[in-house]
């Protein structure tokens, strides 16, 4: 037996395939199809101090083998979501991972002491949201605005802390070194890249917003070369995400340096996805009779 | 809600009219949870999001979905490439809300727009003739499924935006007259946004509870992604729900339609 659990900023995870935040609710749909406990974790929804109601419609195109989105955080806020669904996640025997977004650092730190109080095992620092007016991406895409977010954020955060990093950025290990060097304990990338349609019989952007994030597999291969550059530029743990759909997509990314994946867009087309990610990256140890998934981390050998 | 994905047989396939196609497919585990409104989501070739089309007949005993959808783009019309005997891959029933079928001997009429009608013949079946069937297409080349919501019973008043077929109008036209004979128990709609708006208001003045189906560009279709939302008025003050976990079908008088 192949040991599949990982370990991110000391937590454990059984195996490293987590649920990418914004792609599974409060897991509760995805609960009417598989028990949540097969999966290594789960990122929540992207969560604010208070509610927001998010973008009007359309908030959702298609593109060649990805999606724009503008949902724009939608989110009951953090009481609504501690009151009727914490008590209920706690009980699925997998890691819960609390996506944290704001609109000004005060609303962060306030929100990030809840959750540490809160049943959730860790912290995913969402600083990349393109789809909000205030805040979200505004503070990841500058080094120094992410440093002063973080460096906030850790005196109040109890729990590990991950950073979940824009790769709408010049040099995003500059970015992941900034927040690294003010105490992140992981950093998870990549969240959306901005983007655009236009229909063209209206003239109109697709998208309400008129621009949204880009996710799905066309952006694979940008997400695999950020998580490789990130890996190479800091000691912290990396958690890899981005168009994600296959087991050897996952096992590319540990390669490059991810130490767990979360699995997104990928489970719109395919619910089950994630179960059969983690099912293909087992039976691929074991053909390659590796004991440790690991042992693969890091493990490209670049020309 | 229960839901749940899989591959299954394509036992039937029609072209019904022009873009429009007509499916049945073996898939009992989702036939037999489905209800009338609900909708399946359907894996289209080299496209990314499943397309989301509405349940128009459920057969249980044989354990069969009937759909009828329009080409309105390059996902819909790769999955009516699909063949008899072909696989078609199916998610559902989703729709936490499809149409609540009040007493059988109650007075319903059904309002179909174009590519609306569909959803509205499991109503039919169940109201039989106490059920009044308006049906609206753009011309006599778009009209789909006018037999058989007369085999179900019900009164079929057929309109076309053109007059190339029955008469020309509007299916408000329609409506208007037939409550100016009779008030029913229920108005149920699916069809464009501004019939939809047209019916509301006419259905508010009279006082009669109207059910209509929205539809809005999905992601999930499972009421993970929060794409889908849809404008609404609770106690006084407007919120985002979302088309495919709080409906597809919703009290009209819920519903803001911006303009």
């Amino acid at each position: 037996m192949t040991n599949m659990k990982v370990n991110v900023a000391g937590v454990e995870f059984k195996n490293p395939v987590l649920t990418a935040s914004g792609c599974f609710g409060f897991g509760r749909e995805y609960e009417q199809m598989y028990p949540l406990e097969k999966l290594g974790g789960i990122c929540l929804k992207g969560m604010t101090l208070n509610e927001k109601l998010g973008n009007p419609p359309c908030r959702i195109a298609e593109t060649p083998k990805g999606i724009l989105n503008s949902v724009g955080l939608q989110n009951p806020g953090v009481e609504a979501f501690l009151k009727k669904d914490m008590d209920y996640l706690s009980k699925k025997n997998t890691v819960l991972v609390a996506n944290a977004a704001g609109s000004c650092i005060e609303d962060y730190c306030a929100l990030v002491e809840r959750l540490s109080d809160s049943k959730v095992d860790m912290i995913e620092l969402n600083i990349s949201c393109p789809n909000v007016k205030k805040g979200g991406v505004a503070f990841g895409t500058k080094a120094e605005a992410a440093a002063e977010m973080v460096k906030a954020v850790r005196k109040v955060c109890k729990k590990p802390l991950m950073v979940k990093l824009s790769p709408n950025v010049t040099d995003i290990t500059e970015i992941a070194k900034a927040v690294e060097a003010e105490g992140a304990d992981a950093v998870s990338l990549i969240n959306t890249l901005l983007g655009m349609r236009i229909d063209i019989k209206s003239r109109r952007p697709v998208l309400h917003n008129n621009v949204g994030g880009l996710s799905g597999p066309c952006v694979f291969p940008i997400a695999l070369r950020m998580v490789w550059q990130v890996s190479n530029a800091v000691k912290i743990p990396v958690v890899g995400l981005g168009g994600i759909e296959k087991w050897e997509d996952a096992i590319e990314m540990m390669m490059a340096g991810a130490r767990a994946i979360q699995v997104g867009t990928a489970m719109f087309y395919n619910p089950y996805a994630p179960l059969q990610i983690i099912e293909g990256m087992e039976n691929w140890c074991k053909e390659n009779k590796i004991d440790d998934i690991n042992d693969i981390v890091g493990t490209v050998k670049p020309w | 809600m229960s839901y749940i994905q899989g591959v299954y047989p394509i036992i039937k396939r029609k072209a019904i009219a022009k873009g429009m196609f007509d499916y049945t497919v073996h898939c009992p585990e989702i036939a037999n949870m489905a209800k009338a409104g609900q909708f399946v989501t359907i894996t289209a070739a080299n496209h990314t999001l499943r397309r989301p089309i509405s349940i128009c007949e459920i057969d249980k005993e044989k354990g069969n979905l009937r759909i009828v959808f329009e080409v309105r783009g390059s996902g819909t019309e790769e999955i009516s490439k699909l063949a008899e005997g072909q696989l078609m891959d199916i998610m559902g029933p989703l729709g936490n809300n499809g149409f609540e079928l009040l007493d059988k001997g109650k007075k319903a009429i059904v309002i179909g727009g174009g590519i609306g009608t569909p959803p509205m013949l499991e109503i039919a079946n169940h109201y039989g003739k106490n059920c009044k069937a308006v049906l609206g297409f753009r011309s006599a080349d778009a009209c789909i499924l006018e037999k058989d919501f007369a085999q179900t019973g019900a009164e079929v008043l057929l309109t076309t935006d053109d007059g190339t077929k029955v008469r020309k109008g509007f299916v408000t036209d329609v409506l208007n007259e037939e409550l100016s004979k009779e008030i029913p128990d229920i108005i149920y709609a699916c069809g464009p946004k501004p019939m939809l708006k047209a019916l509301v208001k006419i259905a508010e003045e009279k006082g009669i509870r109207l059910q209509v189906s929205l539809e809005e560009r999905m992601g999930c279709g499972i009421g993970a992604c929060l794409v889908c939302a849809c404008k609404v008025r609770i106690k006084g003050s407007e919120t985002y729900k979302h088309v495919c976990k709080d409906g597809p079908v919703f009290e009209a008088e819920e519903v803001v339609f911006d303009d």
